[in-house]
């Protein structure tokens, strides 16, 4: 029964969604280089369906590549703000000012600087695009740590290190994870973004351009489908992690 | 006779936005290796202070505090502290909980060491067959057992409480001083215990240390007199009566609600 609803009502609810999207399609009767419907996108999967296979793993390398890097980056930098004061005031507004470049007047200028990389480039940029939530989240975990929860140990003399290691990084892997599904979208994008903008791009979104270019309507639709079911699974496999890691986080239902 | 905890005129102020915040001048108070102290004062007026003091977590502008005869200048593995919050890791076990200090203090001992002694601990204070529960799973009452039990586990020589009870409710928190009367039965240590509570403090106490207002001095120390194998009906006798009397005294001077008597 459980199972079932868990399954059930998700798949339910894309096939309406489906079936709703068909009917709009079928009603107005537009034609497919207007806006494909459902039932066009298996052709065009059929039709290119190693390339989406090889663009779809070149999009998630990449994305998954980027994310690791600013999980690393992103900890590593909330680390020092979360334990310094002056790093923190100094790094902030510098972060702030950053984040709110649209990272779209990015690309061309990482374009020039690293001229060809494009693999290189990519993960930068899903990088750059993904770091901010995670260094934000863990900064504030850290720097709002109740001191209570700090004296358990440092009534013992335990090291910096080992209340990090033993209270404070626990502490925040609920905050963590609810930053890491907000990245993981970002760096989504950012792969995107160059993939389609690039001229000799890879991956789907460089598909997505070469439906475009080429009038195929379908296969830009089916290249958004894939896009949307990489998104699901990336985001989902964060999901399961915090399970792993943080499920303790989650109150039993009363 | 040696002391086991000694505060020499101890003076501390914080710093606050409003200038210095006077707390504690010139505390004098001494501990015999196995007593119990409890301490009773005005809110407000430094306890907590003092237990943050005592365990070097922070060291006082002035004054000096000793321990097992060596001055305390930073945090010792031999002092076992519970709060008056049984701050409890959601993401361990009970007895994961109670283990954590015994990975800190001593982080070779074999595993299955340190699930006995936990084990133990909590079948002492009630906790059997709680072991691998959560602690939101558990009541008020029974996480602040589970944070006794984490204040002992590495067998402290000291073991200072800053109000440990002070949030349960009355039957629970009687049922707690007999549960603390047994575990030092069962493995002495010397004591310190913050409280609001004089019944507490006669019940567990060898001596009661009476602070005054902020900030705080040592108004009065009372010697409580009675066997060490107390039982509640104690608190019925005359003699305990006539001590309850004389610290609620004690309190109403240190609150400021009468004038000081000349000096006993
Ligand atoms: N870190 C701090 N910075 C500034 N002032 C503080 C700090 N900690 C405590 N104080 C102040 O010092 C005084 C004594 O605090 P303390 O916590 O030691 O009192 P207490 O006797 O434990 O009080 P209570 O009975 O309410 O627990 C209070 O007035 C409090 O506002
Ligand atoms: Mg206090």
């Amino acid at each position: 029964m459980e199972h079932l609803r868990k399954i059930g009502v998700p798949l339910l609810s894309i096939v309406v969604f489906l079936g709703l999207w068909e009917g709009l399609v079928w009603v107005n009767g537009w034609p497919n280089y207007k806006m494909a419907s459902p039932s066009d996108l298996p052709p065009a999967f059929w039709k290119y369906h190693m390339l989406f296979l090889e663009m779809g793993w070149q999009t998630l390398w990449r994305t998954v590549l980027g994310l690791c890097i600013a999980v690393v980056a992103g900890t590593g930098l909330g680390m020092i703000m979360g334990f310094s004061r002056i790093a923190r005031d100094a790094l902030y507004p510098l972060l702030v000012g950053f984040n709110a470049i649209p990272k779209a007047t990015l690309v061309p200028v990482i374009a020039l600087i690293f001229i060809g990389q494009h693999d290189f480039n990519t993960v930068l940029m899903a990088f750059l695009i993904s770091f901010f939530p995670i260094a934000v989240s863990v900064s504030i975990g850290l720097s709002t740590l109740e001191p209570e929860y700090r004296d358990i140990l440092r009534a013992l003399g335990a090291s910096r290190l080992t209340i990090f290691r033993k209270i404070a990084l626990p502490k925040t892997l609920p905050e963590f994870f609810g930053a890491l599904k907000v990245s993981v979208t970002l760096a989504f994008i950012g792969t995107n973004l160059v993939e389609i903008v690039s001229p000799h791009g890879r991956g789907l979104g460089a598909l997505f351009k070469s439906g475009e270019t080429n009038g195929d309507y379908p296969l830009m639709f089916a290249v958004l489908i894939a896009l949307a079911f990489l998104g699901i699974v990336l985001y989902y496999a964060v999901v399961a992690l915090e399970k792993i890691f943080a499920g303790w986080a989650e109150r039993p239902h009363a | 006779m040696e002391h086991l905890i000694e505060i020499k005129g101890v003076s501390h102020a914080y710093t606050t936005k409003s200038g210095p915040l006077p707390v504690l001048d010139g505390l004098e108070i001494a501990v015999p290796e196995g007593e119990f102290c409890a301490v009773v004062g005005p809110s407000g007026c430094g306890k907590s202070t003092l237990t943050r003091l005592i365990a070097g977590l922070m060291r006082p502008d002035r004054g000096e505090v000793w321990l097992h005869g060596a001055r305390v200048t930073s945090p010792r593995k031999t002092v076992g502290m519970a709060f008056q919050n049984p701050v409890m890791l959601e993401w361990r076990t009970i007895l994961e909980n109670v283990i954590l200090p015994l990975e800190i203090v001593a982080p070779k001992m074999p595993r299955a060491e340190r699930v006995a002694r936990a084990e133990h601990l909590l079948e002492m204070v009630g906790l059997k067959g709680f072991e691998g529960k959560r602690p939101s799973e558990l009541s008020g009452g029974m996480r602040q057992r589970a944070s006794l039990c984490r204040a002992i586990v590495h067998k402290p020589d000291v073991l200072i409480m800053d109000e440990p009870f002070g949030a349960l409710d009355a039957f629970t928190r009687e049922d707690l001083w007999q549960t603390m009367r047994d575990l030092r039965a069962a493995e002495p240590f010397t004591c310190v215990l913050i409280t609001h509570d004089l019944r507490e403090a006669v019940f567990l106490g060898d001596q009661v240390v009476v602070l005054s207002g902020r900030p705080a001095r040592t108004q009065r120390v009372i010697d409580v007199d009675l066997p060490a194998d107390r039982t509640l009906d104690i608190l019925f006798e005359p003699r305990a009566q006539d001590m309850l009397h004389a610290l609620r005294d004690e309190i109403r001077i240190a609150q400021g609600r009468v004038p000081a008597a000349p000096a006993h």
